[in-house]
Parts: C-alpha cells; sequence; structure tokens
C-alpha cells in the first residue's frame, strides 16, 4: 500500500476521450449491424418489414454508409489517440508493445487463459488479473481486425467500380461480399452475446456495466476484479489523482439508459438472427 | 366507197338470181299481184331487187316454198305456210316454247312470228346495220310492241309497261342511244332473241336462278367489283343465298344506283311500323315492330329490307312469311364464317340461349358501324359489350374468372385498359383486338388468337416490333428447337391485368415470372446483391431482363447478347457509368454452394464459417463455464459485502 491515500472512492478507469470513442462504436455498430442483417437477411419478412419502417433501402443503405465513415473516423481517432499517448507519456515502443498495460497479447494471458479455467471448474483461484483481462483483449483486436476487414471489404463493395479499374478481378467482389457478410455476422454475433456477457450480463456485473459511460469503477469493485491493476494503480502516484468522487447520479441514469438500450437492441438482433438462420436453412 | 359497194351488192344480186326465180318473179314481180284473204285483198308481190340483196338470196324461192314446182306452173293458190325451221332449227324451237310462239299458239293476233321481226323476203342479216334486228335495232324493233300505248302494253299479262322509255334512260340504253355503243345490251342480250320466257320460267334467261348467268355475259368481272358483297362464287353457285343483280339493279332502269322497286320498304314499313306486331315463336311473344327512325340512322340505311330479308316470296302472304332469320353472311361472308367457328358460334349452334348471335353485339336494325361513338362495337364501349357476359356475376364470367378481380375490371386497370379508358387511345387493344371480333375460341384451343402458338403473332398486330425482336431470341421457337415450353408474351405480361413494364409491380414481379422455368438462376441472383436488395423492394436494383435483355434475349454466347463478351461493358454500364472489363467479372449468379464452378467464393466462405463457428465455440464453452462459477462468486461476495456492512456497524 503506498502512503498516499485515494482522494475518493471512485477510480477513473476510462479517460473521457476512450469514452466518447466507444460512444461513436456502439451508435455506428448498431447502425451497422440493423441495417446490415436487413440485406443480409433480405429474404426474411422480418427484415424487409424492418427496411420499411426505417424507410426503405435507400434509406437503410445510406444510414450503412454513413456508419461505416464513423466507424472510419473512430478508427482513425484511435490510432491518433494512441499515437499522442505515446508522444505526451514518451513511451517506448517496448512497453507500448510489451508492457504491463499494453493491449498487445503475451505470455501472461495464455497463463491467465489456463488459470481462468481452472477456475471455472474449481481448481484454482480466481487469477490475479490486470488492467486488460485476455477476454478484453480479444475484443479490441476483433473490433481492430474487424474495422480493416469489415472496412475494407466494405469499400470493395462500395466502390466496386474503382477497385476494379484498379485491377482488382471482378470476381474478388464477390469474394468481398462473403468476407464483409460472414465477418460481419461474427462481429455482430460476438458482440451482442458473448462481449454482452462478458462485459454485462456476468452475474457479478448484471444487469450492465457503466463504466464505459461513466468511466468510473468503485476502489472495491476494482480491487475484487482487477487485483493486479489495483496494486499496480495503489503504487503509482500519477494513478492514485485518478481517484475522485463518484459519478453524478445523472450520468449514471443516462448510462443506464442508453447501455440497456444498446443492449436491448443488440439482443433483439441477435435474436432475429438466429430465428432467420433457422429459417433460411430449414 | 359506199357507192362502189353498193352497186357492187346490187349488180351482183341481180346476176345471182337464178333461172328459177326469174320464173317466180314473173308473176310475182308485178306489183298489181293479189289475193283474196279471209276477204282482205293482200298483196302477192315480192319485190325482186330486196329478195336478191337478202340474206336468203341464195336460197332460191322454192327453198323456202317447198310445194312449189316450178316446172308445173301455175302452183296451188293457197300454199303451205314456210317453215323456217327447216333451216333455223333451235332458233323455232325455243321460239315455239317462248311467250312469243305459246301465244302465237294460242292463236292471239298480237303475238309475233318469225316474219314479225326478221321480215319475208327482205330478210336481212343481223349484222346488217340496215336490218331490223341490228343491234341498234332492236329496241324499236321490240318496242314496235313493247311501248307505251301499243296493244301489247295494254295486256294485263305484260307487267312492264314503260319499257322502251325506261330503256332508253338506263345506262344500257344510254350506251347504245347516246355513246353509240353495239356491245350494250338490248332486249335480247337479256331476253334471248328467241327463248323468250317468263321470268317465273326456271329456264328463263331472266329468272331469278340464272339472271346472274346473263349478266355475268358481258360483266364478266362484276364479282371482283361485288368482292365485299359476294367474296367468292356464291352469286354463280348459291343464288338463292344472296340479292342477285335485278335486285339491286332493277331491271330496264339499270343505273348505277340502288332500287327500291321491286319490294319497296314502304311495304314493309306498311305493317312493320306497327309497333302491336308480333310473332309467336314457342310460345313466347316476339316483337315484330321495325322502328323506322333508328334504322334511317343505321349504318344499313342504304339497303332497302329486302336486301337483308331474302326470302321473301310473292307467292306468300305476306311476302315474308317464314322468311326466317336474316343470314348476314350475304354480305358479311367471312364474319360469319368466323363466327360459325368461334365459340359463341359453337354454342348458338348447339342450342345454348346464352349464347350471342350477330345481332346480340350489332343489334337488329339499329346497326352502327364500329366507327360510330355510340355503337356498342366502338372500341370505348367494347368492354363494356363484352362484359355483358364476361363480368362476375354473370354465369359465363365467373365459369372463366381467371384472377381475383374478374375480367373487366382487371382489363380496365391495365395498361390497355387505362389507355382505352383514362388516356382515351381508341388504338389501344380491347378484347377484340387480341380474341378477335367474331372468331373468338377459347385459349386452349390451336385455332384460337389467343392460344400460345398464336398469342405471339397477335400482340404483334400492335406490337410488331417487339415481335420482330422476340422471334429472333433464344425463346423463340424458331430459333430455339426445345422440347422444353417457350415463353410467350402473355407469359411475362399478363393477358387482363397487363401491367406497365417501367412500373415497380411488374419489375419485381418478372423475376418470378423467369423464375418459374429459370429456378436455379433466380435463386442464385437472390443470393448477390441486385436480387438482395430487390428483394427489399428496390425498383432500380437491376432485374433479369436489365441485362439479359427482355425480348431481344440470347445466350450469353451469343455475340448480339446484351452479355456477350462485345456488349457487357456496356449493358452494365446503364447503372455503372464507370463500368469496366474486370468490374463486369463480377459472378452475378454466383453462389458459394458450388464448389465446381466457384471454388473460390466456396473456399473463402467455408474458412469464414470455420473462423465463426471456432470463435463461436470457444468462447462458448467460455461462458457455460464461467456461467455458474460467477454466480457462485456472487454470492460470496454478497456474504463479503455483507460482512463488512455488518462490522461497520
Amino acid at each position: 500500500m503506498s502512503e498516499n491515500l485515494p482522494k475518493g472512492k471512485y477510480y477513473e478507469r476510462f479517460d473521457a476521450y476512450s469514452r466518447f470513442l466507444h460512444l461513436l462504436i456502439i451508435t455506428s455498430f448498431i447502425s451497422l449491424a440493423i441495417t446490415g442483417m436487413i440485406i443480409k437477411f433480405s429474404g426474411v419478412g422480418i427484415f424487409q418489414f424492418l427496411s420499411d419502417m426505417l424507410g426503405g433501402y435507400a434509406v437503410t443503405g445510406f444510414i450503412h454508409r454513413f456508419a461505416a465513415v464513423i466507424t472510419f473516423i473512430y478508427f482513425a481517432l484511435h490510432i491518433f489517440y494512441l499515437i499522442r499517448k505515446k508522444k505526451q507519456k514518451k513511451i517506448s515502443f517496448t512497453y507500448f508493445f510489451k508492457g504491463e498495460n499494453s493491449l498487445v497479447p503475451n505470455k501472461k494471458d495464455l497463463e491467465e487463459l489456463w488459470q481462468t479455467t481452472k477456475w471455472f471448474v474449481g481448481k484454482a483461484p480466481r487469477p490475479q488479473y490486470g488492467r486488460w483481462t485476455y477476454w478484453e483483449k480479444f475484443d479490441y483486436w476483433a473490433v481492430f481486425w474487424g474495422v480493416a476487414v469489415i472496412g475494407f471489404s466494405g469499400l470493395l463493395l462500395w466502390f466496386p467500380e474503382f477497385f476494379t479499374s484498379i485491377g482488382l478481378p471482378g470476381w474478388l467482389i464477390n469474394v468481398a461480399t462473403i468476407i464483409h457478410s460472414d465477418e460481419a455476422l461474427l462481429a455482430v454475433g460476438f458482440i451482442f452475446t458473448y462481449h454482452f456477457f462478458n462485459t454485462h450480463f456476468r452475474p457479478d456485473k448484471f444487469p450492465i456495466d457503466t463504466v464505459i459511460f461513466t468511466g468510473k469503477v468503485h476502489i472495491d469493485e476494482l480491487k475484487e476484479d482487477r487485483p493486479r491493476e489495483y496494486e499496480q494503480i495503489m503504487q503509482n502516484e500519477e494513478l492514485l489523482e485518478k481517484f475522485g468522487d463518484a459519478p453524478s447520479p445523472l450520468l449514471v441514469k443516462v448510462a443506464r439508459i442508453f447501455g440497456f438500450t444498446a443492449l436491448a437492441i443488440g439482443i433483439s438482433l441477435v435474436i432475429l438472427i438466429i430465428y432467420s438462420m433457422i429459417f433460411l436453412y430449414q | 366507197m359506199k357507192r362502189f359497194l353498193l352497186f357492187l351488192l346490187l349488180s351482183s344480186a341481180v346476176l345471182a338470181q337464178s333461172k328459177d326465180d326469174q320464173i317466180c318473179l314473173d308473176c310475182h314481180g308485178d306489183k298489181t299481184l293479189t289475193t283474196n284473204r279471209n276477204g282482205k285483198e293482200f298483196s302477192l308481190f315480192v319485190n325482186g331487187k330486196s329478195f336478191a340483196s337478202s340474206v336468203h338470196e341464195e336460197v332460191s324461192c322454192t327453198g323456202c316454198h317447198s310445194d312449189v314446182d316450178p316446172s308445173n306452173l301455175p302452183h296451188n293458190e293457197k300454199l303451205e305456210k314456210v317453215n323456217c325451221a327447216t333451216c333455223h332449227e333451235q332458233p323455232v324451237q325455243h321460239y315455239e316454247r317462248s311467250l312469243h310462239g305459246q301465244a302465237y299458239k294460242k292463236g292471239k293476233s298480237l303475238a309475233p312470228t318469225c316474219a314479225t321481226c326478221h321480215g319475208k323476203h327482205d330478210i336481212l342479216s343481223s349484222k346488217n346495220t340496215k336490218a331490223r334486228t341490228y343491234v341498234m335495232n332492236i329496241p324499236s324493233l321490240c318496242g314496235q310492241c313493247h311501248k307505251d300505248g301499243t296493244p301489247v302494253s295494254g295486256l294485263s299479262t305484260v307487267s312492264e309497261r314503260k319499257v322502251l322509255n325506261e330503256y332508253s334512260e338506263s345506262i344500257h340504253g344510254e350506251g347504245l342511244f347516246k355513246r353509240g355503243l353495239i356491245v350494250t345490251a338490248v332486249c335480247t342480250s337479256c331476253h334471248t332473241s328467241h327463248d323468250i320466257l317468263p321470268h317465273e320460267n326456271q329456264f328463263s334467261s331472266i329468272n331469278r336462278n340464272n339472271i346472274v348467268k346473263t349478266c355475268l355475259q358481258c360483266h364478266r368481272q362484276i364479282e371482283t367489283v361485288h368482292q365485299k358483297v359476294i367474296n367468292g362464287k356464291l352469286w354463280e353457285n348459291q343464288p338463292h343465298k344472296i340479292p342477285v343483280c335485278i335486285e339491286c339493279h332493277a331491271p330496264h332502269k339499270v343505273r348505277r344506283v340502288f332500287y327500291t322497286d321491286s319490294y319497296p320498304d314502304d311495304m314493309c314499313m306498311k305493317c312493320h311500323s306497327n309497333k302491336d306486331l308480333y310473332k309467336v315463336v314457342d310460345g313466347k311473344k316476339v316483337s315484330l315492330f321495325v322502328n323506322l327512325t333508328e334504322f334511317k340512322g343505321s349504318v344499313h340505311t342504304v339497303n332497302s329490307c329486302v336486301k337483308c330479308h331474302t326470302n321473301v316470296n310473292q307467292a306468300k302472304n305476306p311476302v315474308c312469311k317464314t322468311s326466317g332469320k336474316v343470314d348476314c353472311s350475304i354480305c358479311h361472308q367471312s364474319q360469319v364464317e368466323d363466327y360459325n367457328i368461334s365459340i359463341h358460334g359453337q354454342k348458338h349452334y348447339g342450342g345454348d340461349k346464352s349464347a350471342p348471335y350477330c345481332v346480340d353485339c350489332h343489334s337488329s336494325h339499329n346497326v352502327q358501324s364500329k366507327k360510330a361513338v355510340n355503337s356498342p362495337t366502338f372500341a370505348r364501349n367494347v368492354p363494356e359489350l363484352c362484359g355483358k357476359c364476361h363480368r362476375e356475376g354473370k354465369n359465363i364470367g365467373m365459369a372463366i374468372d381467371e384472377h381475383d378481380k374478374g375480367i373487366v375490371a382487371s382489363y380496365k386497370e391495365s395498361i390497355h385498359g387505362k389507355g382505352l379508358l383514362q388516356s382515351g387511345l381508341m388504338v389501344t387493344a380491347t378484347c377484340v383486338d387480341c380474341h378477335s371480333s367474331h372468331k373468338e375460341l377459347p385459349f386452349k384451343d390451336p385455332r384460337s388468337t389467343v392460344n400460345r402458338n398464336n398469342i405471339s403473332a397477335t400482340c404483334a398486330q400492335c406490337h410488331l416490333g417487339i415481335y420482330e425482336k422476340f422471334k429472333v431470341s433464344i425463346h423463340s421457337s424458331e430459333v430455339n428447337k426445345t422440347d422444353k415450353k417457350l415463353p410467350v408474351c402473355n407469359d411475362c405480361h399478363f393477358s387482363h391485368e397487363i401491367n406497365r413494364v417501367d412500373q415497380k409491380d411488374f419489375r419485381q414481379d418478372i423475376i418470378q415470372k423467369c423464375g418459374k422455368c429459370h429456378e436455379d438462376v433466380t435463386e442464385t441472383y437472390f443470393d448477390t446483391f441486385h436480387g438482395k436488395v430487390t428483394k427489399l423492394g428496390s425498383a432500380g436494383a437491376a432485374k433479369c431482363y436489365d441485362c439479359h435483355g427482355s425480348h431481344e434475349i440470347l445466350p450469353a454466347g451469343n455475340p448480339k447478347s446484351m452479355l456477350s463478351r462485345k456488349n457487357i461493358i456496356e449493358t452494365c454500364r446503364t447503372c455503372h457509368p464507370n463500368s469496366n472489363r474486370k468490374f463486369v467479372g463480377y459472378l452475378t449468379h454466383a453462389t458459394h454452394h458450388d464448389k465446381e464452378r466457384y471454388p473460390v467464393l466456396f473456399y473463402t466462405f467455408w474458412a469464414m464459417v470455420s473462423l465463426l463457428t471456432g470463435t463461436f465455440l470457444f468462447f462458448g464453452v467460455h461462458t457455460l463455464l464461467w456461467f455458474p462459477r460467477a454466480l457462485k462468486e456472487r454470492k460470496r461476495l454478497r456474504a463479503k459485502i455483507k460482512e463488512s456492512e455488518e462490522s461497520h456497524e
């Protein structure tokens, strides 16, 4: 324990920039998911109905492309954020990629995965998770990879005439269609089930964890959830500065309303997708 | 020249006179030679000169007066009557059975003999302009008896009283007298010279059954002029079916105008203007009233009653009794023949009372031209006319109601119906344009205009340009020799509900229509972007015919095809302005289920599926294990919180 005591009971886990980016991700991702699934399952009545509700294929097409632009924007903003942070804090490349708080998976993650599995079956205590657990790193890289893959294949589908005019073969558009569509299905399916469970629906967080909106986590919760990070904070004066008061009740309320809405949309969409896939392949 | 000829004629005649004849003339050349017959002085003078110039000049006196022996004179005072039949057998035979001959036999004093017309010793050839029987002289020859005021014209048995006057005013008389046409018809041309018989006689040249043949002697090509009327050989073969020449062209007044004489309409209207006039058919009263005002306004107004009601008969009272149904084929032969073939005709003749007959569509006396705006057969009125029977609620309408709205209602909403009734286009197709006006047959009948095999030609009546394109397309049976059923117009364009092709409904439906036969490619179409947005209701996204073409559709291998290597970039360019060679390599009917044809797509798809399955499986297990553990953890945490709260207290 450090001699310096925290100034409040709440630790700011996410800065405003990151929270804003996640807001962008949520809104654009949900928009892309709905309008994308409408065309993926265009033969299914409920999606046709959804399309009509939103104003028809032309409107959903516009929303999809608009949300795609948002996606490219938040992707760029995130890269910019990393570069700025690295410069500001004068972090070395080694630390950036291999340090304690790096999002790059490392050996420790594998160990934690193994330990977690043992914990699941009752053969070991809960691992001492740090700032980023292995499944959170997976989430991060899934989005990173997803935006790149779905983004590029999407651009191909958006501007087929341009990409073929610079020499790409026509059949690549067909390939792009499959990749775009199935990678999207993976992303939507993953985010709206496992990400939701891992982050919000797991019994110790149920029904929602608002930390990504408020940015603040209670010290006890942090201590319980990420003992290794907690230790790390307690030994770092700079980080102790990040303790403060509880988020305002209004912010929590807004966060919960927004969060539940997003969760409800996501869950509904997953149900519709499962229904459609059974319907299509029966 | 004339004088010379005359001299030659006279001198030769004189020279030629035989010795025997000279002997006869020794006595009969005396102008004072007379005898007494029935108490009247009768000249026995024979003009030797005129005999010598007659056609009989070569025949000696005894050639005709065979009971005179020149070597044994004087001969008997009472000679036998000359028998012309010795030489002129047939003319005399005809004469004997003719009106003239019969009258003579009965001893009628007015009856003409051979000599009445031909003369006695001065008989000239009918080719001789001086002859009484020369064509120019025939009217006056016949007119000697058959002109107004003569004893013959006073006879009650002679119906035509002003024959000569009327003839001279007729086109024939005008030709003869005013224009000097010796080929024009004179009395004998129609009545014959010797075989003059009353028209009631079946052998008479002017009998109803023979008159056409008589007129056709000169008017050989008249059938071509009257093609619309008779269209064929009806006049010669079935003269009873149609009006004959004289029913329109009065015999002696022949002009270029119709006549109303023999059975004038006034005669008919004497009875038929009575509104209460009726006949009884099968115990039902049928009105026989004819609305003359209506008839005058009809397209048949130029016709006399008997032109349609041909079976009137002078022997009956009234003349129209049992004249029967009008046979419209008299004039409208082809239409009636079509009708007889049609389902209407078949049912009508089969005894179906609900089947329409000519008058049910055209009405009887108030027949209007199909160009008359108020006519039931005017284009705009046709749907309602046919709809009298072919409509929901009517038996017939129910029986063949193929779609849910009914034929007339569907038609009115179709492009044709809208064109006709809303845009006011009279050239748009109505019922009869497709089904024909008289030869309507069910579409299953191979003769039907709407039969699968004929429908293209039927539509081609208006849409010829389309038909010409279709004929060379892969869908045409002329190009595609296949056992499979090829599409025809109404497979894609519904018959009564036919739509505008640029409207959303049609563009959406076409896939179902093409898909009826091209099931596999339709399915794969829906796997690609075009198909997917189409399912979402995009009318703009490319449909089958936007790429393949519609009527001119050809297999992609054909250089003329819209999808051939040569044309495909242009074809895609209609929607994708920057279409290029690589761009058209997009697989519009691609499916990732076909490993053989699309291996890249197949493996991409399965790689993606593996990625998905792997990820979901991993996290599925992860979550399933986590959940029970997290529940326990929750309990532990709660207990811990409780504990700390209690310790605080």
